[in-house]
């Protein structure tokens, strides 16, 4: 109970409930703006894709699947492309995830705290802003030359790789920081070293972070267009890389690491750049196939993490 | 829950006798003192072993000498000098803030985990000397040989058999059946067996909070530990689980020395053999617990168990 006068005229119920009104209109105002902000945004990608799919409507065939690149536009597909995109998607993968989750657990469970360690966190922020043809510009200098991969395909899956790290190594130490300290005393309370607090506790509690950070990384590459022109993608291509399974011993190979390629948005481009309007219903059809294939990878990150938050319940 | 290694402490234990008699006198044949050396500032401790409530031998199972700790500059505890009996219960208590955490976290080694701290003194663990805050001992070695259970009951989100034997696959136990058998003994050992024998495999996160807290200690029980730190174990449970757990740490010092933590006087009064009160990173007054909450020797600790600040 406040006797200072000055407090006092404040403490009236009548004005008490205006005030109120007052403050609770605020509140709604928000409400109403983010809902219009979010509307925006989603009306936007909706009008896009749903023009996308009425552009491409009639290609959207069987055919247009398993059909090669060709100058008639009715006949022409996307089956090196999606091959392609598929096999760089795994090569990314395959490089950046262990090279990130690596890198985010020395940042969050092993390194000091000094102006070295710093320096990197600060650097390795910074690089998820680089624009994607500077890396595109890197590769081609280290991996397609300095290397000698050429315009193959683990060049542009190291490429995107790069690419995609800063955003791999960003989540999984967001997911590693959301292990309660207490698992970690825990643990070494019962005599457990840093890397057996690590392996057995930390990565399986934060594997549901890792996986989203590693899809959201992937559907960001997946539609990366500007650093494999520039590594050189081949734009027409009628025939697949070879096969990573073979009839004979050892059964897999990888030599379609070594093979030229197209991509799912490289094969848009192209067609986008043709000035037979036919072209734009393949390049629509393209997009639409392709946002498909990101929104799905989403999604899946979505789910995975739904999954491992009711099973780990902090 | 006797054991090998408990079978190996009770065979060394004359020889362990002869040294602690050197050392410190927490021993009924000779009924008075444990003193710290002189030192201007650092409490004289004075222990009568001779009317213990328990008419049995008393060793000395950790001496801790003239212990400091640091976090960087600061000095959170200073020269502390006080006995920890073997397979008593030693309580600490204090107002917030006086150190208690801190000293109980110098026995497990745990601000290793720290950057920029520092220990000075020392922990004698006996029966083989091991000096715990030692620069050159491995605080891995240490909290393998010393069990703690946490303030806020921190299962790992496994299952209950999994809990129980993170402790024994550390050290190497791959053998199912010894598991199976061990991981029954841990939780028979801490009261929790008949409620969840039959949902071992069900997460541990399932469980409520005083179970939980119940199976943290059997996890801890699991790699059988010399000394059972406890760090305010019942501060986020209800009265009920506080009571089994008190109830369950004075049965447990048949077979271990616990160490206990508590802002809880009554707890204190009713768990422990053994009080230390400490203000300020110093310790006051050490003494048996019949001692400390009737006829406290210093007024400073009077004050405090009367309620008059803290």
């Amino acid at each position: 109970m406040s006797t200072n006068p000055a407090v006092t005229p404040f403490l009236d119920p009548k004005r008490v409930r205006e005030g109120l009104s007052k403050r609770k209109m605020l509140d709604e105002v928000f409400v109403v703006v983010g809902l219009l902000v979010m509307l925006i945004c989603l009306t936007v990608l909706a009008v896009l894709f749903i023009d996308l799919v009425r552009d491409g409507s009639e290609r959207f065939t069987w055919d247009f699947f398993t059909n090669f690149a060709s100058r008639h536009a009715e006949r022409a597909g996307i089956l090196a492309a999606w091959v392609g995109t598929t096999l760089i998607m795994i090569v990314t993968a395959v490089a950046a995830v262990p090279v990130g989750v690596a890198a985010a657990i020395y940042l969050e469970e092993y390194a000091p705290k000094n102006w070295f360690t710093a320096i990197i966190e600060i650097n390795v922020t910074n690089l998820a802003g680089v624009p994607s043809i500077v890396y595109g510009l890197l590769a081609l200098g280290l991996f397609v030359y300095q290397f000698d991969l050429g315009q193959s395909i683990v060049a542009a899956g190291l490429t995107l790789a790069l690419l995609i790290l800063p955003i791999v190594i960003v989540a999984t130490r967001e997911a590693i920081r959301s292990v309660p300290n207490a698992i970690r005393e825990a643990a070494y309370g019962l005599g457990a070293t840093r890397w057996e607090v690590t392996k057995d506790h930390v990565l399986p509690y934060s594997t549901g972070g890792i996986l989203t950070g590693m899809i959201l990384g992937l559907s960001r590459a997946i539609g990366e267009t500007a650093p494999i022109i520039t590594i050189g993608a081949l734009s027409f291509i009628a025939f697949l890389p070879q096969s990573p399974f073979t009839s004979e011993f050892p059964f897999i190979s990888f030599g379609w690491l070594n093979d030229p390629f197209t991509a799912m948005p490289i094969q848009m481009f192209n067609w986008v750049s043709r000035p037979d309007p036919a072209f734009q219903a393949n390049a629509a059809a393209a997009g639409a196939i392709l946002l498909g294939m990101t929104l799905l990878m989403n999604a899946v990150a979505i789910w995975i993490r739904y999954r491992y938050r009711k099973r780990i319940n902090w | 829950m006797m054991d090998s290694s408990t079978a190996a402490r009770a065979q060394s234990a004359p020889q362990a006798r002869q040294q602690s008699r050197e050392e410190h006198s927490l021993r009924e044949d000779q009924p008075v003192t444990a003193e710290a050396p002189e030192r201007s500032g650092s409490p004289r401790i004075s222990v009568t072993v001779g009317e213990t409530r328990k008419n049995r031998s008393l060793n000395v199972k950790a001496a801790v000498d003239n212990l400091s700790f640091y976090y960087g500059q600061h000095r959170a505890l200073k020269n502390l000098t006080i006995p920890i009996a073997d397979k008593q219960v030693t309580a600490l208590i204090g107002p917030s803030g006086c150190g208690k955490s801190t000293f109980l976290r110098c026995f497990n080694r745990m601000h290793d985990l720290q950057p920029d701290t520092r220990y000075e003194g020392s922990i004698t663990l006996h029966p083989d000397n091991l000096n715990l805050v030692g620069a050159h001992v491995d605080p891995i070695e240490v909290r393998m040989r010393i069990g703690m259970v946490f303030q806020k009951p921190n299962p790992f989100p496994k299952s209950v058999f999994e809990n129980v034997a993170y402790g024994l696959r550390l050290r190497g136990v791959r053998n199912r059946a010894t598991l199976a058998e061990e991981v029954e003994k841990a939780l028979r050992g801490a009261a929790l067996w008949d409620e969840v024998k039959d949902r071992l495999q069900d997460s541990a996160l399932a469980l409520s909070g005083g179970q939980m807290q119940r199976l943290c200690i059997a996890r801890a029980l699991a790699t059988t530990p010399e000394i059972l730190l406890f760090d305010e174990p019942t501060s986020a449970l209800d009265p009920i689980a506080t009571a089994k757990i008190e109830e369950l740490i004075s049965t447990l010092r048949d077979q271990v020395t616990v160490l206990i933590v508590t802002h809880n006087m009554q707890q204190a009064a009713r768990v422990s053999d053994y009080t230390a009160f400490m203000y300020l990173g110093e310790l006051i007054e050490f003494d048996e617990a019949a001692k400390i909450f009737t006829n406290p020797g210093k007024k400073a600790t009077e004050d405090y168990i009367t309620g008059r600040y803290g």
